[in-house]
């Protein structure tokens, strides 16, 4: 099978400070992968690099090469708003928009002039499903999507993320700011969400880790150290780093 | 520490107590004062013919009809054109311009164009308004006059409202495929709002209050023909008050008083939207 996304011997610097050394990996469709690490081991800078999010950082320069399906994401030809209209993003703070509920879902497709009112109700109606927010909130589209809980506001950022039909979805420590039940709750649908998207996740939580992903990559000091089956990695360590990370001897 | 020290501390501490509420009360009371003496003395002539009349001889029968609608019609004009550009300003600093000298440069400047006292805008609005673009001393020069004023104002409130929007609402919309000016027209502009139009609010507050540079283009004291045009002569209320209160008899004075009440009801009223405004954002929008 075809890797959806391969990256070649990507190295990035912020000014002089190299922070991703040299990490190839690819990720397999509707394959769910897992990045773990201590902070600043590069683990979310390699993601947004797979929506060029590290664009709008002045002193950013990456080298190297990374294709979704089979494109080169940073060839100058590429349009990075169609990029990312692919690959979707979910970040780490819930951050809907101060718009109401049906807004934020839409706002995607209205940016894109879309505003047949029939689609965009479709649609609205069709990503709360695919969340499993839609009877909480089918009677109050219209209110603030503010004015909903933590993990509430976190499905609606993932609807709206859904809304433009990417193949892949980036979710930044997405539960790292919910509470327990919450977070199981996106993890339930992370799980869903696997039979159609492609997922990559970073994540502090091991234990998150271990449940959502069927791949794991174990950066450290922007080097990818480990890179294999979630359950091999955490039940059988092959890098000594990994196994003192995953144990807990530092972090 | 010992204990003599503790009780001197603890003196000094209601020391402060006592002279910050002196200070905060008296503040308001010689608001509270002056409020009184000109309701005292103005309420009664706030009538129907007050509000309808031409300017007149005997004091009487003269009314701020000219003045109301003139400064009803600067509001307007002054928001049509210092609202558009002083927006347009902040998004080009704050979202485009390159942090570099120029962009100092600028910045420096529109701080000490708020800090220039409003009779200069005046005499530069006089020569090139009135003068050179030939537009005479009419509504228009009036209103271009006083958005040069409140630019600097909408142009730095709007400019702290953008950079209060965070920066993960930014990337939201980004995250979506929004190109720059997508995100914010659609997501950064809309977040803003509130802050936005606060400012605006209290600038508008600001000019419909100015005189100084009306006087020096050349607003009429004494005109008895109602503006219905851009171009038409002009006259407000704080030209008004100005023009009531040199004269010598009682019966201006009152006039001038109950004027008085008419232009701060408008401010208060405007200041009160801005508030309730800011309130309004403040509960919906919680980062």
């Amino acid at each position: 099978m075809q890797a959806k996304i391969i990256s070649k011997n990507v190295n990035v610097y912020y000014g002089t400070n190299h922070v991703i050394k040299n990490v190839s990996l690819d990720i397999m469709p509707n394959e769910v992968v897992a990045f773990i690490g201590p902070s600043g081991c590069g683990k979310s800078t390699f993601l947004r690099l797979l929506n060029r999010m590290n664009d709008f950082i002045e002193s950013f320069k990456m080298e190297g090469e990374i294709l979704i399906d089979n494109e080169d994401i940073y060839d100058s030809k590429i349009k990075v708003e169609e990029l990312r209209k692919k690959v979707g993003m979910v970040f780490q703070k819930p951050n809907p928009f101060p718009k109401s509920i049906y807004e934020n879902i839409v706002y995607g497709l209205r940016i894109q002039g879309i505003n047949d009112k029939k689609y965009l109700d479709s649609v609205v109606e069709k990503t709360l499903q695919q969340v499993g927010i839609w009877n909480e909130v089918k009677d109050k589209l219209h209110q603030s999507a503010m004015a909903l809980s933590g993990g509430q506001q976190q499905r609606i950022c993932i609807a709206r993320t859904l809304a433009v039909e990417p193949s892949v979805v980036l979710m930044d420590e997405p539960t790292s700011a919910l509470d327990p039940i919450s977070t199981a709750t996106i993890e339930e649908l992370i799980y869903q969400l696997k039979k159609q998207y492609t997922i990559v996740i970073v994540t502090h939580n091991m234990q998150q880790a271990g449940r959502v992903s069927d791949r794991t990559a174990f950066f450290y000091m922007g080097e990818l150290i480990e890179y294999n089956d979630t359950r091999e990695l955490f039940t059988n360590p092959k890098v000594e780093l990994t196994q003192k990370y995953i144990t807990g001897r530092f972090g | 520490m010992n204990n003599h020290q503790i009780t001197i501390n603890r003196w000094k501490d209601k020391i402060f107590y006592w002279y910050g509420l002196i200070c905060t009360v008296s503040g308001v009371l010689i608001l509270a004062v002056f409020l009184y003496s000109i309701i005292i003395e103005g309420w009664d002539r706030l009538n129907w013919q007050f509000f309808t009349s031409l300017p007149s001889r005997r004091p009487s029968s003269a009314g701020i009809l000219v003045p109301l609608l003139g400064t009803l019609w600067i509001m307007i004009l002054t928001t049509i054109i210092a609202v558009p550009i002083g927006i347009a300003a902040a998004i080009y600093l704050e979202e485009y311009g390159k942090k570099n000298k120029f962009a100092e440069f600028i910045e420096v400047n529109i701080a000490n164009l708020a800090g220039v006292p409003s009779i200069i805008y005046g005499l530069l609005a006089l020569e090139i308004f009135v003068r050179i673009m030939g537009l005479g001393r009419s509504l228009l020069s009036g209103a271009l006059t006083l958005s040069l004023l409140i630019l600097p104002i909408v142009i730095v409130s709007t400019r702290e409202a953008l950079k209060s929007v965070p920066k993960t609402i930014r990337e939201a919309s980004y995250a979506l495929g929004a190109t720059k000016w997508k995100t914010i027209w659609n997501a950064v502009l809309p977040s803003a709002a509130g802050g936005i139009l606060t400012g605006v609010i209290l600038a508008i507050s600001r000019a419909i209050g100015e005189t100084a540079p009306l006087v020096v283009i050349g607003a009429m004291l004494y005109i008895t023909t109602i503006p219905t045009h851009p171009l038409d002569d002009f006259s407000v209320l704080p030209i008004q008050i100005y023009n009531w209160l040199s004269r010598p008899q009682k019966g201006f004075i009152e006039n001038a008083t109950a004027a008085i009440i008419v232009l701060l009801a408008i401010t208060f009223i405007l200041n009160g939207i801005a508030i309730y405004l800011r309130n309004k954002w403040q509960s919906k929008v919680k980062w």
